[in-house]
């Protein structure tokens, strides 16, 4: 009963910190809008909807998501170093955006979608299929695996990209920016949403597959159809994110790390905070971004691949020790 | 008598490869199109030879096959001094410091790495391999993006300007430090000639190589340093190719059955450059791709590198 009414305090505070972040997040920027402001201007109510209010949403969206997406992988790999980020994911995200330019260059922003959809999930089936020949289980092994098969197939886009001059392209998918996010432009980040909610509601099934094959059969529970539609889940966040404001490494991989570290590793009660605590890693980023070099923006896919790749190196040592 | 005959064929291959190069469909300004590629044919030398006494010395000293200097991160850490050094120099232009200066401040630099390098790696409690490998890269991107990351912050304007100045390529060459980088790899190559007879030894293991009454750990830190310095010069030249290393000395302990790393090197020195030029030639003539040879590197040397990693964890 007493721990119970810790855990709401803590889901509380973490509450009112993402919330705070959201507000700086809507008030920051090159034009200063004031919140008196937004009902009696009407240009500056304009430049909010336009601009600020999707930046802000997709923001929360992409970091939840994408931490839930590395807390799903996780489970079903039930290795704590596998994300979208160590299992290449996201360089098969990148390159199924690619093939769409190549193939229809009047591509919308839902076809581009659907093709970076195809790719991520073709991608984690493959990589599911290296996890299982990996019969000895170093727990670094698998990342580094991962690491390596998103780097071979960036080779190969690269190459493509190259062949047909949209090198320039590529790069911008590499690194992660939301400055570009605007009303009539975003709205594919939506779909992170329903994903987010289906997950906690089967939470307890990613569970048990993570107790392995046999277990979860035992349990009178489809181990193949789970696992795929997790990975499907996980496929459509990234991909969604990637299309929408390019590639945002590491979130999937220290969140749900940190999160568990502190509350256990109780799927469904942490499931929420990994989602907080993601929203609100990336608004931080973000906002720290926007200021640091004012008018200039860092662009979040650096700020985060600093921040995130100390955290990751200082997760690996701590677990080498 | 095999590993002669082997040996005469690549680099029979080599010279053949350089001959087209050079002269494959000069067109009408032989002048100038001699001279670049010239040029181009003595930097991709120079890359090849600094890539493969690196890596192979690497290896030796680190008793395996997959570790080499790139993927390690060595070269991302040259990159982050170059960074570091125009970024302290304040004045928000890339003129204010010359080329060659930054590169001797870097090299420097790496050579003060070095020392942390031999830290982290031979202390005496030994590491798991793939530990300090997903170590390794993970450092190797994180340096990467904090370079990228102070550029923004030097000049938002120009980055994409700057990203050029600080990525070449096989495309775009560094010619300006050719120079330079070449007296750098002789020097280091004449000074670490003497050692690598000892290489021998260390690749029985460290135990042995003391009982044998070598200086260990003395010589330990004389490989690194001029790791170090090789890694400088093909890094200031064309940039990381993160896989060029480990497809080259797998490729020559595949040929060559010997275990003379005086011989080793060499050899291994001619493959890299077979691979470079003879890639670059194939690429640009033949296939008629715009494409550069690293790319392609980068693609057979990962398919390779997983192939290695799979394999030494089946043992």
């Amino acid at each position: 009963m007493k721990n119970n009414h810790y855990d709401q305090k803590i889901l509380f505070g973490f509450v009112c910190v993402t919330l705070a972040l959201v507000w700086v997040s809507l008030f920051t920027g090159i034009k200063n809008i004031q919140f008196s402001e937004l009902f009696t201007d009407p240009e500056k109510w304009m430049f909010f909807m336009i601009s600020r209010f999707p930046r802000t949403l997709s923001l929360v969206l992409i970091g939840a998501g994408l931490s839930i997406a590395g807390f799903i992988m996780q489970q079903i790999a039930q290795n704590k170093f596998v994300s979208p980020t160590t299992a290449g994911s996201l360089d098969a995200a990148k390159m199924g955006i690619l093939f769409s330019l190549i193939l229809l260059p009047q591509a919308t922003l839902i076809g581009k979608m659907i093709s970076a959809l195809l790719f991520t999930f073709l991608a984690s089936l493959v990589f599911m299929l290296i996890i299982r020949k990996v019969k000895f289980r170093n727990s670094v092994f698998i990342p580094l695996a991962g690491i390596m098969f998103g780097n071979i197939l960036g080779a190969i886009a690269t190459f493509f990209a190259y062949k047909n001059n949209i090198v320039q392209n590529t790069q911008e998918w590499m690194l992660g920016d939301f400055s570009a996010v605007m009303q009539g432009q975003y709205e594919t980040i939506y779909l992170i949403l329903p994903i987010v909610i289906l997950t906690y509601i089967y939470a307890d099934r990613l569970t048990i597959v993570g107790m392995g094959d046999s277990f979860a059969r035992n349990l009178g529970l489809s181990y193949g159809t789970v696992v795929n539609m997790g990975l499907f889940a996980v496929s459509l966040i990234v991909s969604a994110s990637v299309v929408t404001v390019g590639a945002i490494p590491f979130v999937g991989l220290v969140i749900p790390n940190i999160v568990s570290m502190i509350l256990g590793d109780n799927l469904r009660k942490t499931l929420p905070y990994s989602a907080l605590v993601g929203a609100a890693f990336l608004l931080f980023c973000d906002i720290l971004g926007r200021i640091m070099i004012f008018p200039y923006e860092i662009p979040i896919g650096m700020m985060v691949g600093v921040i995130g790749g100390i955290t990751f190196l200082i997760l690996i040592i701590k677990k080498s020790r | 008598m095999k590993n002669r005959k082997t040996a005469f064929v690549i680099i029979g291959i080599f010279l053949l490869a350089s001959t087209l190069f050079m002269f494959y469909n000069t067109g009408a300004n032989l002048d100038y199109v001699l001279s670049r590629r010239g040029i181009r044919l003595a930097t991709m030398i120079v890359v090849g030879v600094s890539v493969a006494f690196s890596s192979i010395i690497f290896q030796t000293i680190t008793n395996n096959r997959i570790l080499t200097p790139s993927i390690m991160g060595y070269e991302a850490v040259f990159i982050l001094f170059q960074t570091i050094i125009v970024f302290l120099y304040g004045d928000r232009s890339f003129q204010v410091i010359s080329q060659q200066s930054n590169f001797f401040i870097a090299l420097v630099l790496m050579l003060l790495f070095s020392v942390v390098m031999y830290l982290v790696i031979f202390r005496k409690e030994k590491r798991n391999i793939f530990h300090l490998l997903l170590m390794g890269m993970v450092l190797g991107t994180l340096f990467l993006t904090m370079s990228q990351f102070m550029q923004v912050v030097i000049d938002p304007n120009e980055f994409s300007i700057v990203q050029n100045f600080m990525f070449v390529s096989f495309t775009k060459m560094n010619t300006g430090l050719l120079a330079v980088a070449s007296v750098t790899l002789i020097g280091s190559i004449m000074y670490v000639h003497r050692y690598l007879k000892y290489l021998d030894v260390i690749a029985l293991g460290r135990e042995h190589a003391i009982n044998l009454g070598l200086d260990y750990n003395k010589l330990i830190r004389k490989f690194l340093l001029v790791i170090s310095l090789l890694v400088s010069v093909s890094t200031a030249l064309v940039g990381p190719i993160t896989f060029l290393g480990i497809l080259v000395t797998n490729l020559t302990y595949e040929l060559f059955a010997t275990s003379k790393h005086k011989n080793l090197v060499w050899l291994c020195s001619v493959i890299a450059c077979v691979c470079l030029v003879a890639g670059q030639f194939f690429i640009e003539h033949i296939l008629n791709f715009s494409t550069t040879v690293s790319i392609v590197i980068n693609f057979i040397g990962g398919v390779v590198f997983m192939y290695t990693i799979l394999k030494t964890q089946k043992n």
